[in-house]
């Protein structure tokens, strides 16, 4: 399953960098990316338990850089 | 955006101010207090946000983070006595920020008005035959628009009615404008320029073309190139080492050795520190990948990831297929060769009337010139037709006999052997024999340029065909092809692909050109697949890599072009970024650089790295 978010004030290239890594980890995901241009992420995970997955992506992006909000498309 | 910059102006000023009156100040005790004062109070206003970012990511769990970073370098610089060097810090960080901001919000804005094809709205024709402004998102197939002149085209259509001239520069890069007129096909994207249309739809917004290539030039970029993966791989580890090497840099010497200044060596560290961050390496990269891709699009070639451009690069091999690629694919009449008493004119317009019933694309070419040389056709009568031999008609009177070698053969009339590539229909009126019409595949225009173009660039250009070999060594030869694989079957082509696949050097890339029908399998087993004419062929779109959108060959050397100079770019920003910060790291180390140098390495040069990568979508 791909899902594609918006996250919104993303504005420095290397915290774009560091939530594709982090998403990358969390169980689940097969695969993450993180266009800083377009300020998109997307997101390739099991449709099973993806709620738990989101919640774990919020909780990376919020680490990572604190002044972004993930929105989805 | 705006207050940022006040704020930064006050902070400058109070800056300057500080900086005057530390000069004016007699040396006595006291003036130190006062000086440090009017420095502290210009580096709070400054740096207050930076500090509360700092402390906030701490509670994140986030260290090693920018402002954590600026933070401990410039409080660090007030402990050593160095005030100006400490507001300098911050303030040129945040007017770095600012500009960095600035930038990549212009590079953005510039790359969002290349794609502004997007249609605003839809002319929707109602049943009472009142329009409707509406979304173009709720306008189903089988609904009728309306264009007026100078609106974009929102979906894609066929004409109803109306005739006029459309701009398909957003999408194909093409700046003259194409005619259409009922029946015709059109697409979104396209602006009409004169007329007003009306317009069956035949695809939801969501399938229209405009769509799948914006989503398609937004999704590119999450298509990493190698440099990409590399360079943020290694700002993962930059950052730490940098870093550790700052404390180390600031316990070890003292302790060390007897000599070394506490402050001196910490002044050295928190250079580092400011150095630390990746900023510029990690912007540099994709953003000259996003600018190659954009002025790919302009050009009229939709490039679906920087990966692709990369490997465009280092393109070793160009394999193209003949026909639909070199070729235009469609058949038409080469020449006509005339032996028995009549005019080349009177031949053509017995050929054309006696194959005027007919929907072969034989007939239809003969059609095609007849109307072209404007002859006047009559309907044929008793028309037979010889399944795999041709026509036999009366035309005004006369009996004509057209068809190939067998036909005549047949009807026991001696006829003229062709030996040239394309098609041959002979023609035997009443009985005798009255010569032959060529028709053949013709030569794209630019297809000479385009062959020649790629081996100027030391490129090695394959052929491979499914058409019989004389016809493929003339296409090989006008064009100047090194190489000509013919009479393959698709699964041949595979295997010819696969074998050059294996020939090429390690580095080295192959790119496959063909029209997207029938190649999927070649498109995706080659590094790069190019698809041709991408423009309405939906196929086309989904199978390769990049997509052509005109019928042009030539292109092809844009393409090149332009990923040679993205890489380019991309590579002069590496070296550039990573040389001025190792340059700075050393001096640092060493006791010569001062933390001006340290800020100019880190905002100087990512600000430096996204004005050269703006270039690549200037031209």
């Amino acid at each position: 399953m791909k899902k594609t978010y918006l996250l919104e004030d993303l504005c420095c290239a290397n915290c774009a960098a560091a939530i594709e890594r982090g998403v990358a980890k969390i169980d689940g995901v097969q695969s993450a990316s993180v266009s800083f241009l377009t300020t998109k992420l997307v997101v390739e995970a099991e449709e099973a338990g993806y709620d738990e997955i989101f919640k774990q992506i919020q909780k990376v992006v919020k680490k990572t850089e604190p002044d972004v909000t993930i929105k989805e498309i | 955006m705006k207050k940022r910059k006040r704020r930064l102006i006050i902070s400058g000023a109070l800056f300057a101010a500080a900086l005057v009156v530390s000069a004016v100040l007699p040396d006595e005790p006291w003036a130190g207090w006062l000086q440090l004062a009017a420095f502290l109070q210009a580096y709070i206003f400054t740096a207050h946000k930076v500090l509360f970012k700092a402390v906030r990511n701490i509670s994140y769990g986030k260290i090693f983070d920018e402002n954590f970073l600026m933070a401990v370098a410039s409080i660090g610089a007030f402990f050593i006595g160095e005030y100006p060097e400490a507001v300098a810090v911050m303030l040129f960080y945040q007017v770095g920020e600012l500009f960095e901001d600035y930038a990549v919000g212009k590079s953005r804005k510039s790359i969002a008005d290349l794609m502004n094809i997007r249609p605003d709205y839809a002319n929707l024709k109602l049943a009472d035959g009142t329009v409707e402004k509406t979304d173009p998102d709720r306008v189903k197939p089988g609904d009728v628009i309306i264009i007026r002149p100078g609106e974009k085209v929102p979906l894609d259509g066929v004409i109803l009615s109306g005739a006029s001239m459309v701009d398909t520069a957003a999408l194909t890069g093409e700046s003259v404008p194409r005619d259409v007129c009922e029946g015709s096909e059109i697409l979104s994207g396209c602006i009409n320029l004169n007329g007003l249309l009306e317009v069956g739809v035949t695809k939801e917004f969501g399938q229209s073309t405009v769509n799948r290539i914006l989503e398609l030039v937004e999704n590119a970029t999450s298509q990493k190139a190698r440099t990409e993966n590399f360079i943020t791989r290694f700002a993962a580890v930059y950052t730490p080492v940098v870093v550790i090497t700052a404390v180390l840099l600031a316990v070890v010497p003292p302790l060390v050795s007897e000599g070394a200044a506490f402050a001196d060596w910490l002044y050295r560290a928190l250079n580092f520190l400011v150095v630390s961050c990746p900023c510029a390496l990690v912007i540099s990269v994709p953003l000259g990948f996003f600018g190659g891709i954009g002025a790919a699009s302009k050009a009229g070639v939709l490039v679906k990831g920087s990966n692709y451009l990369e490997a465009a690069a280092h393109a070793e091999y160009v394999v193209m297929d003949k026909t639909g690629t070199l070729t235009k694919g469609v058949f038409e009449v080469e020449k006509i060769v005339p032996c028995g008493g009549l005019s080349a004119e009177e031949m053509l317009c017995l050929a054309a009337s006696a194959e005027g019933g007919s929907n072969h694309p034989i007939s239809l070419s003969l059609l095609r010139a007849a109307g072209e040389a404007g002859l006047e056709l009559t309907t044929a009568e008793n028309v037979e037709e010889i399944a795999g031999h041709g026509l036999s008609v009366d035309v005004s009177g006369r009996h004509v006999l057209a068809g190939n070698g067998r036909l005549m053969e047949l009807k026991g009339i001696s006829y003229e052997e062709a030996c040239e590539p394309g098609t041959v229909v002979h023609i035997a009126v009443d009985g005798s024999y009255a010569g032959y019409i060529l028709i053949a595949d013709q030569l794209k225009d630019d297809a000479a340029m385009a062959v020649g173009g790629l081996k100027e660039a030391g490129i090695r250009t394959v052929m491979l065909t499914g058409d019989n070999s004389t016809a493929a060594e003339v296409v090989g030869k006008t064009v100047g092809i090194d190489q000509i694989f013919a009479e393959l079957l698709p699964e041949d082509k595979v295997i010819r692909v696969e074998e050059l696949l294996a020939a090429k050097s390690r580095k080295g890339k192959l790119i496959f050109v063909g029209d997207g029908i029938n190649d999927a399998p070649v498109l995706a087993r080659a590094d790069v697949g190019v698809a041709m004419g991408g423009l309405g062929s939906d196929a086309a779109i989904e199978a390769a890599d990049v997509v052509i959108m005109q019928d042009e060959p030539s292109k092809l050397l844009d393409l090149m072009q332009i990923a040679k100079k993205t890489l380019a770019v991309v590579r002069q920003n590496i070296v550039f970024a990573l040389g001025v910060k190792l340059l700075v790291l050393i001096l640092s180390a060493l006791g010569f650089a001062n933390m001006w140098a340290a800020v100019f390495a880190d905002v100087g040069v990512s600000m430096i790295a996204i004005i050269n990568s703006m270039r690549l979508l200037k031209e």
